[in-house]
């Protein structure tokens, strides 16, 4: 099955995404990472004010089955999150790339989304791994 | 790392796009594109159809059938009518459990023990290196068969068009042998999933054609139709109707009193384990299986630590969401004296404490007509 990779973001190896805006990086899960999940049921999410080291574990996002720890791929400080996720987790599945960003952080340093990896490095990254 | 098993319906679920993982040394679907949840929701509200053919099966055969399987099985045998069937046991001397088990009657000089597949091969072992001078002979038959469930309130219809055996006369726990869209099958009115159904026997070279007109006269592919059901689900509609799981809620480690299944003990016969069980149940039970809701927001899962007062007092056996009752339950050992319903606990998931409450159990049951 092809993966949905937008071209406008950056992507980790934990199969998450970034996009940059003034500094604050929104973050979520892969297409690829919410298909591997199943069906997601509960996101547990950082607090606004939280600051995190690139790489830091931030919350997790579960599905019926599993447990996947959320790595923000960046770090700085929790400006927002995203509180609709308590209410309709399944947004997770339904719109990774969309409704289900999961939170904001204003980035301490911003070096840090661009050394992650491009879409195509990404798609690369998920072949050699499937 | 040894290759892993496939039942006869392997391709099949890969061409439906069955998600495989190895479960207990088998090639298993997990879930299909539908996804658990739909899964589960269509086993309750329509019905389901279960790829279980990795479960053992043994035939015991001879004059003292009954007399040996009474002899290694918790539950009384001799209770068993022909065409009856009896969830059981086999438990060691300490009174720890090697497998659950069904048992079905056939007549009184031949049996079947249904037993689960990740252990087969110690139960197999367990069955033949524990027979006296019994006159019987042992078969494992476990390659040679498909079962193939078929569960929910639509069920009967759906199989009844596949045979002219009257399914509806067959009670809960009974079965009978006869012709499955035209294969000879053994049709048993049983099932893990807490609904109406059939589990059906077959020889494996028909598994494929027996799946596939279930899904057919199913409706498979429309809104209301059965849907091919994988392992996930199995595991949550066990859970929502406080079914064990062997490995969970009994193991090596864990006697049947303790899981709450005292009414598969018949500690009036005379089986392996008996006294083990009986002293216990003299002593009393320490710590007994209770089924749990979530109160906090959050999902425990297996082996998350239960506390109580802040102290340590027990695990859990099972936890998961529960799609059709939309709660995160579970089930848990806790010391006796704290194994009742509205009991406070304090569940460790991943670091956070969690509240909990111990509620009844089964956490749910069909509407029966």
């Amino acid at each position: 099955m092809a993966n949905n990779i937008p071209d406008n973001l950056h992507y980790s190896k934990d199969h998450e995404w970034v996009s940059v805006e003034d500094g604050i990086a929104a973050v979520g899960i892969t297409d690829y990472a919410q298909n591997a999940l199943g069906d997601v049921v509960y996101v547990e999410l950082p607090k606004e004010g939280d600051t995190f080291e690139a790489h830091d574990v931030v919350g997790s996002v579960e599905s019926v089955k599993a447990v996947s720890e959320i790595f923000t791929p960046v770090g700085g400080e929790v400006t927002e999150v995203n509180e609709d996720l308590n209410d309709t987790p399944e947004s997770v599945n339904e719109d990774p790339y969309g409704a289900a960003w999961l939170f904001k952080i204003k980035m301490s340093n911003p070096g840090e989304a661009d050394a992650m990896l491009s879409p195509e490095e990404y798609e690369e990254f998920l072949s050699e791994n499937e | 790392m040894s290759e892993l098993k496939k039942t006869p319906l392997n391709e099949i679920h890969r061409k439906l796009g069955g998600k495989m993982v190895d479960f207990g040394g088998w090639d298993m679907p997990v879930q299909y594109p539908a996804g658990v949840i739909e899964e589960h929701l269509r086993t309750r509200n329509h019905a389901g159809l279960f790829d279980v053919s990795h479960m053992g099966e043994f035939f015991v055969e001879g004059d003292d059938a009954i007399e040996f399987v009474n002899r290694l099985t918790t539950n009384d045998v001799s209770k068993l009518v022909d065409g009856q069937a009896q969830y059981s046991a086999f438990t060691r001397e300490d009174g720890t459990v090697v497998d659950d088990l069904l048992v079905y009657r056939f007549d009184d000089t031949k049996l079947l023990l249904v037993v689960n597949a990740g252990t087969t091969e110690k139960d197999w072992e367990w069955v033949t290196s524990n027979t006296n001078d019994e006159k019987i002979t042992l078969t494992n038959a476990s390659a040679d068969y498909c079962q193939i469930a078929v569960q929910g309130p639509k069920a009967l219809e759906i199989a009844q068009k596949l045979t002219e055996t009257d399914l509806d006369s067959i009670k809960y726990y009974h079965f009978t042998v006869g012709k499955f869209d035209g294969v000879d099958a053994i049709i048993s009115r049983t099932g893990y999933t807490g609904e109406d159904g059939f589990e059906i026997y077959a020889n494996k070279d028909f598994a494929g054609q027996i799946w596939n007109k279930l899904l057919e006269t199913g409706g498979y592919g429309f809104d209301n139709g059965i849907l091919p059901a994988g392992l996930a689900a199995r595991n949550t509609l066990r859970l929502e109707s406080g079914m064990a799981l062997y490995g969970h809620e009994i193991s090596d480690e864990i006697t049947p009193l303790e899981a709450g299944l005292g009414w598969i003990c018949k500690l009036n016969t005379d089986f392996l384990g008996r006294d083990a069980l009986q002293k216990q149940k003299d002593e009393g039970l320490k710590r007994k299986l209770v089924g749990f809701e979530m109160r906090d927001r959050g999902i425990a899962r297996d082996e998350c630590e239960v506390y109580i007062g802040g102290e340590k007092v027990g695990y859990v056996t099972s936890g998961s969401p529960a799609p059709f009752l939309k709660k995160n339950i579970g089930m848990a050992f806790v010391p006796a004296e704290f194994a009742k319903v509205g009991q406070e606990i304090t569940i460790d998931v991943r670091g956070r404490k969690l509240a909990a409450e111990i509620v009844p159990m089964p956490f749910y049951k069909r509407n029966k007509n």
